[in-house]
């Protein structure tokens, strides 16, 4: 009763609300049922009044590149890029370039892997170092593999580096951090494609456009990551270096970075995986690496030696997120006096050694240093013939086509038919009625007036089309995904591994899921739709099941003790307290769903990432431009009304 | 006081917070309570507060959460700055001060000792203690020597190179007491340094901080919510309510004689044979006859009470720590506060 009454006087003074919100959805509904009677401006934008947006951002850009000369500035970074780049390439894959020196041997990067996962948390963590790199060599992919990793070797440094600054700067100034916020946001949310394109304009094709891409893309959680640890320094701390007399440089080097160092970290550990997901993408943009070898397998429906590539990116992902984490939570240790400088400093001294004395060793035995073709353990093509053999099982081609034909022509096309039928007009209107439901009419302007920027530019069927995608799959997922958290989260046993499987899961780079969904289900909308839906499922599950165990203890056992059954608990206790958390999970499956079916333009899709992807192979710049801001304004409608939504509940249950 | 020059000199301090305080409180200025301040939208966190620290002298700021006595002493090292008024360290008007000269003062005379210890967490022990004469760039070796001598005075030999994880609480706050140390400063800022220990272990530190004080002879500003505490150890206790200081005497005189009702109600409790001394109930002689043995000054009533239900004198001489003769006390007033009011 007390978080009734609460909850009524917080929001009395915008009681309207629900009234204005259901007026405009009423309305929606009420054009949409009129639509052959709408002027024909309400149901489409006329093509006449489409600006061309295109074009101007086009001149925009040429001026920044031609006139003011940003192509020099950009040139000169590529340059540094390119050196840097050229070094981590002769050293990972021996790429002939100064300094001349590399390729390091197989055997030895992966002791040393070991020895980091060793040093960071023990044996278990050597292992898996060992396994995946000791794998990556034996299936004959070591090659590359390290052309993927030399372009991460110099991205995700420069990444945190440039983060690091940014977010000091953010800290620093709160003007700038004002300024800096929507543009992170924007960034966030732009499709991959859309740092392609310019990547590749203003710096050059090949490795460095695509490193380019990778830091821009990686950047933000860093950002925001260190502004937020600095903020958080306890002032004690912060009131102790001052009473040391530390001046402004010493404060920031020795009281501020080392104390936010877990939340920098973090932001390190996110560099370090957005890295990889992006870089595996660069392929669309010709870069080389496994991204690559995987788009050209999949393209000729190759696809045990996708699989095969796959479980080398999830291994590499997997390998790195868990180090990195633990890097997060090492604490130092003391040693006792007089321990000699060798113990003290045994791990680096170890690493060295082995990398050494493997090197050495490779001379002799040539085949530590490099697997060759025909070595390799490869079973990517008896992988093929199996996948085939299973695929075309009589049982399995009966499901999978049952389904897929059941999909398309009852659920998913009908479906997509409705959401193009309905007017523009309605569909404005009740994204303004679901803004104004949560957080009154500046929520609804800024929600309806992104959708109503997507239809001025003339893109608003290919939008509609994507967010038909969107949607289908995203519901889908909700079906599967809060069930499924639910069960795990009451479940205290299954509930860490499954949180375990969904980490580990989040982790993959996107394009990963591509493969499971073309072997079931070929070249259709239903794969669109599947693989949008494993990525998706993903965070809805993980935060159904951290939202439901965040209840309190306390709340649960006076559950209890009113004499609630086990179903009363869950649907007045847990689930109303979890769901602000939920609806996070939902945010993050949508915004998932969004950077995913961008990707599914591989398949082949109508929609805005197909034309995104078209434009690579130019240099339209403007309307890559525009399409990119499409698929961002839309992913922020929803972003901001979900968001909006769940920080209010959280204050009106004094959830923090 | 003694005649010399105040080490701290606070005059009319005023510390508001909100949205510009200092035109308001120019505008309004004094006379306006805590509420009505509040009223306006701001927080009086200091009230016109003046008060003067004397060499060697230590302050006990007592008052209950939220009563400013945090922000003051703040205000005392700057790491606040404040709204109105005046404070002095060393005759030096510190809100004059630039960044630079602020910074030289705090590395020359100044430590200050924390409620959770603010302690770096990535810095061993040693590095911890060494990290104010780290920031003033003194070499390698000579911070290595003077942090081990304070980190052996604070007795936590053997732990240089732990962690401050690795550390119980008051093991931390040791170590917080070495670092404010380190620079052998003149005043010592203590906020409440020992409020997050459990209570035999802030007895325990009590005593060790009693011991430092007497060796190292420091002018001394301590925070404390502990009536009991600031009883122990202060020369005189200011006592703070809603930013203001309802009274500043020492413990006897605020034991014998509360100003304000408010502070009758800390000294209700409390047993006052305990903390009032032979010297605090010295009348002039004028007038008595002054006989036989004299009784010390700095003895407690509780610790005289045996001699005092014994004795017949109608009043005692009492001697200070120079051994002359401060004045006299009457038996009765010391009977009085020993078994309370007839």
């Amino acid at each position: 009763m007390a978080v009734a009454d609460f909850s009524s006087t917080t929001t009395s003074g915008r009681g309207f609300r629900p009234g204005l919100s259901a007026m405009l959805l009423g309305l929606a509904v009420f054009l949409a049922v009129l639509k052959p009677f709408l002027p024909a401006f309400a149901v489409r934008l006329p093509d006449a009044a489409v600006l061309p947006y295109d074009v101007w951002f086009q001149s925009l850009f040429d001026f920044l590149k031609d006139d003011l000369g940003l192509i020099y500035v950009t040139r000169t970074i590529s340059a540094g890029l390119e050196w840097l780049l050229d070094i981590t390439a002769n050293l990972f894959y021996g790429k002939h370039r100064w300094p001349y020196i590399g390729p390091m041997p197989w055997a030895a990067v992966a002791a040393v892997v070991a020895i980091i996962g060793y040093a960071l948390k023990g044996w278990k963590m050597a292992l898996l170092g060992a396994v995946t790199f000791v794998w990556v060599a034996l299936v004959g992919q070591w090659e590359i593999a390290m052309q993927t990793m030399s372009v991460i070797a110099v991205a995700a440094p420069v990444a945190v580096f440039v983060g690091l600054v940014l977010g000091i700067f953010a800290w620093k100034f709160p003007r700038f951090e004002a300024f800096l916020a929507p543009v992170l946001a924007i960034f966030q949310t732009l499709p991959f494609f859309t740092y392609l394109l310019p990547a590749v304009i203003f710096f050059k094709v090949g490795p460095t456009a695509g490193c380019v891409a990778t830091i821009l893309y990686a950047m933000p959680p860093m950002v925001l990551m260190s502004t937020l640890g600095l903020k958080k320094v306890r002032s004690e701390v912060v009131e102790a270096g001052h009473m040391s007399g530390s001046t402004r440089w010493q404060m920031l080097r020795h009281v501020y970075i080392p104390s936010a160092r877990t939340e920098i970290l973090v932001g390190v550990n996110q560099v370090i995986m957005l890295s990889l997901a992006m870089v595996v993408l660069t392929a669309f943009i010709g870069m080389p690496g496994l991204g690559a070898k995987l788009l050209s397998l999949m393209n000729s429906l190759k696809l045990g030696r996708s699989f095969e590539i796959g479980v080398t990116i999830v291994l590499i992902a997997v390998t790195m997120d868990r180090m990195s984490k633990a890097w997060v939570v090492t604490q130092p240790v003391h040693y006792e006096r007089g321990t000699p400088w060798w113990i003290r400093h045994r791990y680096p001294l170890l690493a060295v050694g082995a990398f050494i004395g493997i090197t050495v060793l490779a001379q002799a035995f040539p085949i530590l240093a490099e697997i060759k073709r025909g070595q390799d353990l490869s079973i990517g093509s008896e992988i093929d013939s199996v996948i085939t053999a299973i695929l075309s099982n009589d049982v399995v081609t009966g499901v999978t086509g049952w389904l897929r034909g059941f999909l398309v022509t009852s659920v998913l096309i009908p479906f997509r038919n409705a959401l193009l039928w309905l007017p523009t007009i309605s569909i404005l209107l009740a994204c303004a009625a679901a803004g104004c439901a949560v957080g009154g009419w500046r929520s609804a302007a800024l929600a309806s007036g992104f959708l109503a920027i997507v239809a001025a530019t003339g893109w608003w069927d290919r939008a509609v089309i994507t967010l038909y995608s969107v949607i289908s799959a995203v519901c889908v997922a909700a079906l599967v995904g809060l069930p499924l958290g639910v069960l795990a989260a009451l479940k205290r046993r299954w509930s860490d591994p499954i949180l375990i499987a969904c980490d580990t899961a989040q982790t993959f780079p996107s394009f990963v899921y591509l493969i499971p969904a073309i072997m079931l289900f070929g070249v259709s909308d239903v794969s669109v739709v599947f693989a949008i839906f494993i990525f998706a499922t993903v965070p809805l599950m993980r935060y159904t099941i951290e939202g439901i165990r965040a209840v309190p203890e306390e709340v649960a056992e006076a559950a209890d003790m009113s004499g609630a059954t086990r179903m009363q608990k869950l649907f007045k206790v847990q689930l109303p307290l979890a769901l602000p958390t939920m609806v996070i999970g939902v945010n993050q499956a949508i915004m998932f769903a969004f950077f995913m079916v961008i990707i599914a333009a591989f398949i082949g899709t109508q929609d805005l990432g197909q034309e995104l992807q078209k434009t690579l192979a130019g240099n339209e710049l403007g309307k890559n431009f525009v399409l990119g801001m499409c698929v961002a304004l839309m992913a922020l409608a929803f972003n901001h009304i979900l968001m909006r939504w769940s920080e209010d509940r959280r204050k009106t249950l004094g959830l923090g | 006081m003694p005649a010399q020059d105040p080490v701290i000199r606070c005059r009319n301090v005023w510390k508001l917070f909100g949205h510009s305080p200092k035109n308001y409180l120019e505008t309004a200025k004094g006379g306006r309570s805590f509420d009505e301040i509040r009223q306006d939208g701001y927080i009086a966190a200091v009230r016109d507060v003046s008060v003067d620290v004397g060499k060697g002298e230590m302050l006990v700021i007592m008052g209950l959460s939220g009563s400013g006595k945090s922000t003051l002493v703040r205000c005392m090292s700057r790491l606040v700055d404040i709204t109105g008024g005046e404070i002095a360290v060393d005759g030096t008007d510190i809100m004059k001060l630039d960044e630079r000269e602020l910074i030289q003062l705090r590395r020359r005379k100044m430590g200050m000792v924390f409620q959770s210890f603010g302690l770096l967490p990535h810095r061993t022990v040693l590095e911890n203690v060494a990290f104010p004469l780290e920031m003033r760039g003194q070499d390698r070796h000579d911070r290595r020597e003077r942090a081990l001598e304070v980190i052996k005075l604070v007795g936590l030999e053997g732990r240089e190179e732990y962690y401050p994880r690795e550390l119980s609480g008051g093991q931390q706050q040791r170590v917080g007491i070495a670092r404010s140390l380190a620079i052998e400063p003149d005043i010592w800022f203590l906020d409440e340094p020992f409020s997050a220990l459990d209570p035999l272990i802030r007895r325990e530190m009590q005593d060790e901080f009693l011991r430092l004080r007497g060796m190292l002879g420091k002018t001394i500003v301590f925070i404390t919510h502990d009536f009991d505490e600031a009883l122990r150890l202060a020369d005189r206790i200011a006592i703070m309510k809603d930013g203001a200081i309802e009274q500043c005497d020492t413990p006897d005189k605020i034991v014998l004689k509360p100003a304000t009702p408010y502070v009758a109600k800390f000294t209700e409790d409390v047993e006052k044979s305990r903390v009032v001394h032979a010297g605090g109930l010295v009348v002039p002689v004028n007038g008595y006859a002054l006989e036989g043995a004299p009784v010390d000054a700095g003895a407690t009533i509780l610790q005289l009470a045996r001699q005092l239900v014994n004795d017949t004198r109608e009043v005692l001489p009492v001697q200070g720590k120079d051994g002359a003769i401060m004045g006299a006390m009457k038996r009765q007033d010391a009977l009085d506060i020993l078994l309370g009011p007839v």
